[in-house]
């Protein structure tokens, strides 16, 4: 027998498929992965601590910057969270803009993952066309509040900017053209041999692990457990609504693309309500206080991004900023699992199942 | 005649070259149509002078050698991946006249001379003293051996049928059938195998981007890794002329069209097979390198015997035996 060795191998945090700043000491033995480590931080801005000297509205873009793909969940989740603790009602209109956006928003960052996502398994076209379809995304916000990634745009109380004349109607048209984009799609992705060849029976963990690790959102429910909060524990209007949850089988990464695009599909059918329902008129603003003084108190609220629960903890004294802010965020707790999943695997699949995982490292590192 | 025998490969040197700048920039704006962009634009009319510019740029960089490489086998990589890629362009008879070596064992010599390539790239790999470098020359060295197999037995049908290795025989026997026609398996093992050859979409595994960042030539900087650019891109011109000679009839008119002069055959032919790879490379995702080995020895090698074995069987039947 030849004598081996197995070799480390220091994957980023310069690398193309590491989406960011993410890095893995990987210890191999030819293509094959013995031992996987993630080691994260280098995108770490202390937005927490940070948050504690400023007050209510000034944290609001800053946790713009912490899931990149998806700013108007994480806008919500600090407004949400400062709104039940002060227990201030918000005007329809601003109810039905905030569901409005944050839907289209997951579409754009499911567009963005399924993008990134055949670029990591060797595709490039559906790359710049889930772009294409993004960007029409983003043109709507542009138009609604003049920024493409950073909105910045709700408020406690409300939202900070009107839908401008016509603006809902765009929307409705938007969402006929993404219904027939879906169908290019499956028919240009969902089934390309080698792409099933990738990614059929790869990544596959048990429902039990996937509590063990407490991950959320899509890789929870790829294991086929239905939990979403928007159903489970339906926060703004979502109840008003009618949408499945969809739910993988195997668990596998095919499961998982499967599972997203249709998430997609399911979002479209909440903005489609909400656009028909959306009310005439209307303030967007509830009566909010000049200065935000939030009642001595502690809340946790959890909503459904994207990602996954993305949580909102915050303890008040009493005075106009908060003692401690802490967000639980999804794709810090979805990577944890990454070592389990990578032991055995090879380099290839390395980079399909991390893809699969779905992080975003502004948001693990925060 | 003896000024023409050393003008003839000059020119034809400076034939290929052109062929890879303007095939850049088709590749680049093929893929570009095909993904809803415009592709290259800025540099000349139309983009003509950007790979000139691009080439240009690499002309000029710092040649860069990372200290602890191996400086010998570091230069002299790019120089052995590249120098075969011309190599084998001297069998290839573009026409029944444009020809250099009327050369009896032509296919022989392709097959033999192009898999020097692989040790180009191995070595690459090897001295540059990089991880993800190694791991990309190894692949292309396995992924290599695999395909060679499959490439050579699809050819044996057409060999077994003209009686010949020598490429001017194959493309006259080619007058009235074109090989595509009755080696329709040969024709599909050797196109997929010849594009594992050419590490190209979907089997580029060994500089796979999202993966090994570059593969062998991560740490190539400036000329020499125009070189090993140049080596690849000369490949599709020879894979490209080697497929339309073998299955394509070479210079040989379609319908009788003998009005059009045999060399824009030849020229059509070629590119439509330079479109195809191109075409490729923006439909396909990646193929993983364990299912690239079993779909090599487990699919590829068999039906290629298989093949071997119809065109045995068939040569023997009456009424179509002539085919074969």
């Amino acid at each position: 027998m030849l004598r081996t060795e197995e070799m480390l191998l220091n994957v980023g945090p310069q690398h193309p498929s590491t989406h960011g700043v993410l890095r893995l000491i990987v210890k191999i033995d030819g293509e094959m992965i013995v031992d996987a480590e993630p080691v994260i931080g280098y995108l770490h801005r202390g937005t927490e601590k940070l948050a504690e000297d400023l007050n209510y509205t000034q944290i609001i873009p800053y946790t713009d910057r912490m899931d990149y793909l998806s700013a108007m969940t994480n806008n919500y989740a600090i407004v949400h969270a400062t709104e039940q603790l002060m227990g201030l009602e918000i005007p329809e209109r601003a109810e039905y803009l905030r569901v409005i956006v944050m839907e289209l928003n997951r579409i754009a960052s499911h567009l963005v993952w399924m993008g990134t996502y055949l670029l990591d398994v060797g595709a490039m076209s559906p790359f710049l066309y889930a772009f294409r379809d993004r960007e029409e995304i983003l043109n709507l916000f542009n138009e609604l509040c003049g920024a493409r990634i950073t909105y910045n745009y709700m408020r406690v109380g409300g939202v900070k900017w009107d839908a401008p004349p016509g603006w809902i109607e765009k929307v409705g048209t938007f969402v006929e053209y993404m219904k027939k984009q879906m169908r290019d799609y499956h028919a240009l992705i969902t089934g390309n041999e080698i792409f099933i060849s990738r990614t059929k029976g790869v990544g596959v963990y048990s429902k039990e692990l996937a509590i063990q690790y407490g991950l959320s959102g899509a890789n929870l429910r790829v294991t086929g457990i239905d939990w979403d909060l928007r159903k489970k524990q339906p926060y703004s209007i979502y109840s008003r609504f009618e949408f499945d949850v969809p739910t993988g089988k195997t668990g596998d990464l095919y499961d998982k693309y499967l599972c997203r695009m249709n998430e997609v599909v399911e979002s479209l059918k909440i903005i489609e309500q909400a656009v028909n329902q959306f009310p005439e008129g209307g303030s967007i603003m509830g009566k909010v206080p000049r200065v935000l003084r939030v009642p001595e108190g502690e809340i946790y609220v959890g909503i459904e991004s994207p990602r996954g629960e993305l949580g909102c903890h915050i303890v008040s004294k009493g005075k106009d900023k908060p003692w401690r802010l802490k967000f639980r965020r999804p794709s810090f707790y979805n990577l944890q699992i990454l070592p389990v999943l990578l032991k055995g695997e090879n380099i290839s699949n390395l980079v399909a199942i991390l893809g699969g995982i779905d992080i975003v490292l502004g948001e693990v590192d925060c | 005649m003896s000024l023409l025998a050393i003008l003839a490969p000059v020119l034809l040197l400076v034939i290929v070259l052109a062929f890879v700048t303007y095939a850049i920039l088709f590749e680049r704006k093929v893929i570009g149509w095909m993904q809803n962009r415009i592709g290259p634009n800025r540099v000349g009319p139309w983009g003509m002078l950007q790979t000139v510019a691009d080439v240009f740029k690499l002309l000029i960089k710092e040649d860069v050698i990372p200290e602890k490489a191996d400086r010998a086998l570091f230069k002299l990589a790019p120089a052995i991946a590249f120098v075969p890629a011309f190599a084998v362009l001297a069998v290839i008879p573009f026409t029944e006249t444009w020809k250099f070596t009327d050369f009896a064992v032509g296919l022989l010599y392709y097959m033999a001379v192009s898999s020097i390539t692989i040790i180009g790239i191995m070595v690459g790999g090897w001295a540059s003293n990089n991880k993800y470098a190694l791991l990309g020359g190894m692949r292309s060295a396995a992924q290599m051996i695999s395909y060679e197999i499959p490439l050579v037995m699809s050819v044996v049908g057409i060999i077994m049928t003209t009686g010949s290795l020598n490429l001017n025989d194959i493309v006259h026997s080619q007058k009235h059938v074109w090989f595509i026609f009755p080696q329709i398996i040969g024709f599909l093992v050797f196109l997929i195998a010849a594009v594992s050859e050419l590490n190209r979409t979907p089997f580029d595994l060994p500089e796979a981007e999202s993966e090994l960042v570059a593969g062998y030539h991560v740490e190539y900087t400036g000329f020499r890794f125009a070189f090993f650019m140049l080596a690849e891109y000369v490949y599709v011109f020879a894979m490209a002329s080697l497929t339309t000679v073998l299955y394509l009839g070479g210079w040989n008119a379609p319908f009788g069209l003998t009005i059009i002069p045999p060399i824009i055959w030849f020229i059509l032919k070629f590119l439509l097979v330079v479109f195809f790879l191109f075409w490729l490379r923006a439909t396909m995702p990646r193929i993983r390198v364990d299912q690239l080995m079993q779909f090599a020895w487990k699919v590829l090698l068999p039906l290629a015997i298989f093949n071997i074995f119809l065109t045995a069987v068939l040569k023997e039947v009456p009424g179509i035996g002539h085919f074969y």
